[in-house]
């Protein structure tokens, strides 16, 4: 574990239900300053819903979420359904977690560069030259300058999932989750992708990962999170979970990976 | 062939006339279709409800009697309407007014459906994208919603125009000077209707292709980024 006097982010019995199904069945997580978090499980296990509720691009049906010491304040709309209480108080938190999505989401209207100078010059107010010469350090950094003029049509997959990172970065956010940043990818492009993503664990960044990247979550991460049928199966250190984990499907899901 | 005994510039006058209707009938299709497709995508029951019944009503009756009711029942409505509050009043609509308004306002119609399509046509992902970095909605609309939606609109947008700019001979019925109408009256003076409107025909030909290239040039400019597979 990081530094654990600071949480960075912690959920506490999140669950979360689309109509009569009940996707996610009470998740509890604690990030503190500098843990990397891997969550594994198989597809519907619902490690994407649950990351997305840490934002709020999904509101959990009920749970609480605190990013830094703030809890994200919730509340029931006439419809009984879960919403954000503050939207403001959203739109802020959100800015200090960096999302990578497994589709890269980067806006195709605008080039890599107005990608990653868009939220920092609209939303955290940054003079525009500074922004970009932030921008371009950030696309050194991920490997992709020579492509910061370039439409994200024109990049390959990892490459448009490079620049997905340094938008996220350029909120210079507090934690970074990530939703299977690598599935999408051709298998020749994730190497690329991993390597970003292991550069930003060595700088101690705090990073939630939902992932089917074994050897990212073994090597990588500080903690490891098996999800199944919405539930957390087991979870412990990265030894733990790839070694002898308790759980009998823990065991099963790993064994049938490889 | 061109002068036809005077009348050539009659002709030309017309044409202009019906180019000015047409883009003043147009702008205001595309600002009502915007709002009334905002509207329709909106959370708020009345205002969904509110912009249904425009559709529907409005695509469901034809131009030519929306434009003859508007040009004759409007005065007689607003006269009823101030004698109610005890004012006597005489209404003259102008036909350049009552035509375009009309015109513009049925293809607001049409055009509310094509950007409600193209809105929805956008990926979610877009925008779920600028919601994580902290956009608030608006901003999110403005910067990556509205931007991206013109790519979809522009090709139904240009079909609006094409239909509207024909749709503007209608207005000849008020007897707005317009193309159709000078094509009519050149007709009847020269007693050469071929003449008259094969070459309104042509002009009408002459502004649609022109429109088509226009928009070809739009839609390239829309699809700016996005490669075309």
């Amino acid at each position: 574990m990081g530094d654990s006097s600071k949480i960075a982010l912690k959920a506490e019995d999140i669950h979360k239900s689309f109509g009569t199904l009940e996707v996610l069945k009470g998740i509890s997580i604690e990030a503190h300053k500098g843990d990397v978090i891997s969550i594994i499980g198989s597809s519907g296990s619902g490690k994407s819903t649950f990351l997305r509720c840490m934002n709020l691009l999904e509101s959990p049906s009920s749970g609480n979420i605190y990013v830094g010491n703030e809890l994200i304040k919730l509340k029931k709309n006439r419809r009984g359904n879960v919403v954000a209480a503050d939207r403001k108080q959203v739109d802020r938190i959100r800015t200090k977690l960096g999302m990578v999505f497994q589709h890269f989401n980067l806006w195709s209207h605008m080039t890599v560069l107005e990608n990653v100078i868009e939220a920092p010059v609209h939303v955290l107010k940054k003079n525009k030259k500074h922004a970009v010469e932030q921008a371009m350090a950030l696309l050194e950094k991920v490997g992709i300058t020579e492509r910061s003029h370039h439409f994200p049509a024109q990049l390959s997959g990892g490459q448009q999932q490079r620049a997905a990172i340094a938008r996220a970065l350029a909120m210079e956010p507090d934690v970074l989750l990530f939703d299977e940043p690598t599935s999408a990818l051709d298998p020749e492009l994730v190497g690329e992708v991993l390597k970003v993503m292991k550069d930003l664990v060595k700088e101690g960044r705090t990073m939630i990962i939902a992932t089917h990247e074994m050897g990212f979550a073994k090597e990588a991460s500080s903690h490891v999170i098996f999800l199944d049928q919405g539930k957390s199966e087991d979870e412990g250190t990265p030894e733990y979970i790839f070694s002898k984990p308790e759980s009998e499907r823990c065991r099963m899901f790993l064994s049938n990976l490889v | 062939m061109f002068d036809i005994e005077g009348y050539g510039l009659l002709l030309l006058e017309g044409f202009k006339l019906t180019i000015i209707v047409g883009v003043f009938a147009m702008v205001i299709s595309l600002l009502i279709g915007l709002v009334a497709a905002l509207c329709k995508l909106s959370k708020f029951r009345s205002l969904k409800v509110l912009a249904e019944i425009y559709t529907t009503v409005i695509r469901g009756v034809p131009e030519l009697v929306l434009i003859l009711l508007v040009y004759y029942g409007g005065p007689t409505v607003i006269q009823m309407i101030a004698s109610y509050f005890g004012k006597d009043i005489y209404v003259d609509v102008n036909p350049f007014f009552a035509g375009s308004v009309t015109i513009g306002f049925i293809y607001g119609a049409f055009a509310t459906e094509v950007y409600r399509g193209a809105f929805m046509a956008v990926p979610k992902g877009q925008m779920e994208a600028a919601r994580a970095c902290g956009m608030s909605g608006l901003l999110t609309f403005r910067r990556i919603h509205l931007p991206q939606m013109w790519r979809f609109a522009i090709p139904g947008l240009g079909n609006v125009w094409m239909i509207l700019i024909k749709a503007t001979a209608l207005i000849s019925v008020i007897q707005l000077p317009e193309l159709m109408r000078n094509a009519d009256v050149a007709s009847r003076a020269t007693r050469k209707p071929f003449t008259c409107f094969f070459l309104a025909s042509l002009l009408y030909l002459f502004l649609t292709i022109i429109s088509l290239v226009f928009q070809q040039w739009a839609e390239k400019k829309a699809d700016r980024g996005v490669r075309r597979e």
